[in-house]
């Protein structure tokens, strides 16, 4: 038990101190999920905008399919991403396997369902009536569908949020892909896998709450948005 | 050459009609009031005029050119409409936004697009109200905002849905002079529907009849309220006595018509044998007390069996081996002492029947 008060308070100690290391891993392990969180939502809004607005076959089954992935392993992705960009893999050549660069890959991979889907229901919730009001006055189809995101922006705000958290807790990809190399693509969740089967809990403590830290923020900003 | 012509336009939903065959023809400049009961299909035939929807079969000309064209050409055609559907739905956004997104969508300069979105919010009184967020509007004060948001757009048509149904009394007479007002003051084509007939006659030039997807009648006011064409629209335009019956004789074209409890008489040219409903005005029915010597060529005997009253008027059910309905002053009710059981006498000249053909000659 004083192990763990210790920890704590040597952790605290760390992370008011600016501890050099903290300070440089929490800060990559943002800058990764962040740039992952970005690319996915350019991608994901207006790919959703395209699922909801277009009809055609086998779109209901399209959504349920994209629901069922937001719950994929991390480790599955990992796995997936690591066979692409493994020596041998298609996409070997660009020497991406174990840098931010490929932990950017495997988030995106990993948040895009989540997005995607959250931004279909989010547009779903906008009342029909919109879509034909905007179109009524004049607005070419890409013209409403940047007015229906407009009008669900707290949800699809919502969305990329959700899709943030995701990207940052995650460790299976980190790991697997990034390869947890100091200085380099070590980051909050590895850190503290690592420090921790290596007997440092206090640095482990530190990082975690860090995460925790990161996760009230990330709480506390979509609640205020939904209110 | 008309600006909006349709030909043979028909949309089914789940393999239910809700359109047949509507063919239009409307001039620019033109103010068209679709009248209808509600399902008639009103709605329907507006969202395809506006581009909104496709039809089923049938083609929609507009200025000459089929719009069954790329999206792209479609998207052209529908920037020189305004659509203001029937519920008005606020954008998330200020009022001036609003008012400012059509035009925003045609890419017009901001000096531009604020010199009309002013213009438009003095128009319709809510100048002041231009930073507040149009989700906050009463509904009357939306369905104004609805109504700039498509005439800053300065449309060669408006089209308008049911533009005053949900609103409350004195929100609807505003908005009704507002669209007066836009009326008087453009000259563009308007195309609205309504199921309220007085509405209609207020503000359009023409006015076509949509009962159950088919357009039956289209016309002047005065015509369609004289002469219905069909049972159906006379029904509809509220000729409260409307008698079947078949033509017993012809003569000078004048015809007797066997309606089961009585003859009338009545102008018209229809042939002998022929099923017709008659159409009487209620006030053009006279009641009297005695048997009055006259030159109307109807009269008979009843009982008044009803009474109500209708504003400055009373309405009087009168069983005379038929149901007849006519509408006197309430100054004349009370002279006659009218009351349920009392015995009158009705009359109504043959000049002021209308015979509707209800189907071929038998």
């Amino acid at each position: 038990m004083t192990e763990i008060w210790q920890g704590l308070v040597r952790a605290i100690e760390l992370i008011v101190t600016l501890d050099a290391e903290v300070i440089e891993i929490t800060w990559r392990s943002l800058t990764i999920s962040v740039i992952a969180t970005v690319l996915a939502s350019v991608l994901c809004l207006p790919l959703g905008a395209l699922v909801h607005f277009r009809r055609f076959r086998g779109k209901r089954l399209l959504i349920s399919l994209v629901q069922t992935l937001y719950s994929v392993p991390t480790v599955v992705i990992g796995l997936l991403v690591f066979i692409l960009l493994s020596r041998s893999g298609p996409l070997g050549g660009l020497n991406l396997l174990f840098t931010p660069a490929a932990m950017v890959v495997g988030q995106v991979v990993l948040i895009i369902p989540i997005l995607l889907g959250l931004t279909i229901s989010a547009l779903s919730s906008v009342d029909r009536t919109i879509a034909d009001t905007a179109r009524s006055l004049g607005a070419s189809g890409p013209q409403t569908a940047v007015l229906v995101l407009t009008e669900a922006r707290f949800a699809v705000t919502a969305a990329v949020i959700m899709a943030f958290g995701r990207a940052i807790s995650e460790v299976g990809i980190a790991i697997m892909v990034g390869g947890n190399i100091r200085g380099f693509t070590r980051v909050l969740t590895t850190a503290i896998s690592l420090e921790t089967s290596r007997g440092d809990v206090e640095l482990s403590m530190a990082l975690g709450l860090i995460l925790l830290l990161i996760a009230l923020a990330v709480n506390l900003t979509l609640n205020r948005i939904q209110r | 050459m008309p600006l909006i012509e349709t030909n043979d336009l028909c949309q089914r939903y789940d393999g239910r009609h809700i359109l047949r065959n509507i063919n239009l023809s409307i001039e620019a400049g033109e103010v068209l009031a679709l009248i209808g009961p509600t399902g008639a299909g009103k709605t329907t035939l507006l969202r395809l005029l506006a581009l909104l929807d496709t039809p089923t079969s049938g083609a929609i000309f507009f200025d000459g050119a089929n719009v069954a064209g790329s999206p792209r050409f479609r998207l052209e055609m529908r920037r020189r409409m305004a659509f203001v559907l029937q519920k008005p739905m606020a954008f998330n956004a200020s009022v001036y936004d609003n008012v400012a997104s059509g035009l925003r969508w045609r890419g017009l300069g901001r000096a531009e697009v604020r010199d009309q979105v002013e213009r438009v919010l003095e128009m319709i009184g809510l100048s002041a109200d231009r930073n507040r967020n149009a989700r906050t509007l009463s509904g009357g004060e939306m369905q104004r905002v609805a109504i700039a948001r498509a005439i800053a757009l300065d449309p060669e048509v408006l089209l308008l849905d049911e533009p005053t149904a949900n609103l409350d009394p004195v929100s609807a007479r505003r908005t009704e002079e507002l669209l007066a007002a836009v009326i008087r003051q453009r000259s563009a084509t308007v195309i609205l529907s309504t199921h309220d007939l007085a509405q209609g006659q207020r503000l359009a030039d023409r006015i076509g009849v949509l009962i159950n997807g088919e357009i039956p009648q289209i016309g002047t006011s005065r015509d369609i309220f004289v002469s219905p064409g069909s049972r159906e629209v006379a029904e509809f335009v509220g000729v409260e006595n409307i008698l079947d019956g078949t033509v017993l004789s012809s003569a000078e074209d004048v015809v007797t018509v066997d309606i089961g409890g009585g003859l009338i008489e009545a102008v018209s040219d229809v042939a002998v044998g022929q099923r017709v409903s008659v159409c009487v005005r209620p006030e053009n029915v006279t009641l009297a007390l005695s048997r009055l010597s006259s030159s109307a060529r109807n009269s008979f005997t009843g009982k008044v069996t009803w009474l109500s009253s209708a504003g400055p008027l009373a309405r009087v059910h009168v069983d005379c081996g038929f149901p007849l309905v006519a509408l006197v002053t309430r100054r004349s009710a009370a002279d006659l002492d009218l009351h349920i059981g009392r015995q009158v006498y009705v009359t109504f000249k043959a000049s002021a029947t209308h015979v509707i053909r209800t189907e071929r000659d038998s």
